[in-house]
């Protein structure tokens, strides 16, 4: 039976972890390539590193360490952040990683996601959508979640997904940061409307959270989350156990 | 020194580190006199079958592949190069394969609950014993991606995963191995798996 997945996302600046603290047996919370080991060795099922540098040299800085990430840890690695071009998508890949998010790129560009499953296979091309309920409709937020785009978030994924996107994280901007759990309403309608693997992002605070998730929704198939992992309050290795417990598929 | 065949299909990064990652040197290559000197091959691939095969076939490494493994070198197919060793494939058409293991390679069909493709981590059902599977034990987790997947290989069927049904993991006819999901991304199960294709003899 095939697992349900636990997700560490890292926002990576000038080539080092934003928001790292510390943990046992790591010298350097800072150090992508320590923290992608660390996590992998937790029983992470996978990785996702987001560039969120602006200057051109944080971006080589940003590619010289996913290749060395990509050479110390053998689990799958997706990286977003600044994918605005077939290019962009060659100069990640090169580096190592499997699996590129587009986001904002693909919002100025919906022809990017084409291009891109066209050149690498749908399952090379994740979708990231930032979402926000505005008048009891769901918008697509572009800019980091600052700017409304108007666009409607179901029709978009739908769209996206048609266009050749193998997998979509959705991440919720009203539950994202609140930590009362993830948004079951958004997530259920993003299930029901396609057919390829969707990733829960926002709103985790604690492990029930998770259970809540894989039980409520039982199509979804990954839970993202960043901070609760950083700081220690949620430890995968704990997060796995108690989803076992519960019934739900994972690997350990 | 093991061979990693470069014939122009996929990131080829990951499977070399990987091997690093447990002390055997390898060489990306495409150069048919380092294939006929190096002690094993692995040949990767991802994307489609057609464009892949056409590939191979092109460069002349179908070829030598082929004659390689008839003079008994070991060889490992990963993901779309394990498809690569049956007869035909079916996927946007009917295309050769390099007809080393007995089989074909079909699309998934199952009921719509069932997303395609199948991603994730799924369990390794062992059917059969084999060299590959010295250091893995029954259950234990890999990471697929794959949409396509071999049939009518029951001879050289060695572990399944359940996805709606049993799906071909992993083949083996003589010193020819095939896998379906990717070993260089399936954490330490992976690297067993590796190390124990490299201790083939």
């Amino acid at each position: 039976m095939i697992t349900k997945r636990i997700i560490p996302c890292l926002d990576v600046k000038n080539g080092r972890v934003v928001k790292g603290v510390n943990f046992d047996n790591l010298n350097d919370v800072s150090s992508p390539v320590e923290l992608g080991k660390f996590y992998s060795d937790c029983g992470a099922d996978e990785l996702v590193f987001y560039d969120i540098t602006a200057s051109s040299d944080g971006r080589k800085l940003f590619t010289d360490v996913l290749t060395q990430v990509a050479s110390k840890v053998f689990i799958p690695l997706t990286v977003g952040g600044g994918i605005n071009t077939i290019e962009d998508f060659d100069r990640v890949l090169k580096c190592g990683a499997d699996k590129v998010s587009v986001n904002s790129g693909a919002i100025k560009n919906p022809q990017l996601v084409k291009q891109g499953a066209l050149k690498y296979g749908d399952q090379c091309v994740v979708l990231s959508v930032d979402v926000k309920r505005v008048d009891g409709n769901f918008h697509v937020f572009a800019k980091g979640g600052r700017e409304d785009t108007k666009i409607q978030a179901i029709p978009w994924i739908k769209k996206c997904v048609g266009m050749g996107a193998g997998e979509v994280v959705v991440n919720s901007i009203d539950t994202d940061g609140v930590k009362g759990g993830f948004d079951i309403e958004l997530l259920s309608k993003v299930c029901e409307a396609v057919n390829v693997p969707v990733i829960a992002s926002g709103g985790a605070g604690k492990i029930e959270h998770f259970t809540r998730l894989f039980k409520s929704i039982p199509s979804i198939d990954a839970g993202l989350a960043a901070s609760i992992f950083h700081f220690g309050e949620v430890k995968i290795a704990n997060l796995k156990q108690q989803l076992k417990l519960n019934g739900i598929p994972v690997r350990l | 020194m093991i061979a990693i065949v470069d014939y122009g299909v996929g990131n080829l990064f990951s499977l070399a580190s990987s091997l690093k990652a447990i002390g055997v040197d390898s060489v990306v290559t495409g150069d048919k006199k380092v294939i006929e000197q190096a002690d094993k091959l692995i040949l990767p691939g991802v994307g489609a079958f057609g464009d892949a095969s056409f590939k191979l076939k092109s460069s002349g490494l179908d070829v030598v592949i082929k004659e390689q493994v008839k003079n008994g070198k070991p060889l490992l197919g990963v993901c779309l190069g394990m498809q690569m060793l049956f007869e035909k494939s079916y996927e946007y058409g009917e295309y050769e394969g390099l007809g080393l293991i007995k089989g074909k390679v079909i699309a998934i069909d199952l009921p719509k609950e069932y997303k395609i493709p199948h991603i994730g981590w799924n369990a390794l059902e062992l059917v059969k014993q084999s060299p590959i599977l010295k250091y893995i034990n029954q259950n234990d987790h890999v990471y697929f991606v794959h949409s396509y997947h071999a049939v009518d290989c029951s001879e050289s069927l060695v572990a399944t995963t359940e996805y709606g049904k049993q799906i071909t993991a992993i083949v083996q006819s003589g010193k020819v191995y095939g896998c379906q999901f990717h070993p260089e991304k399936s954490g330490d199960v992976g690297l067993k798996i590796l190390k124990a294709f490299c201790e083939e003899k």
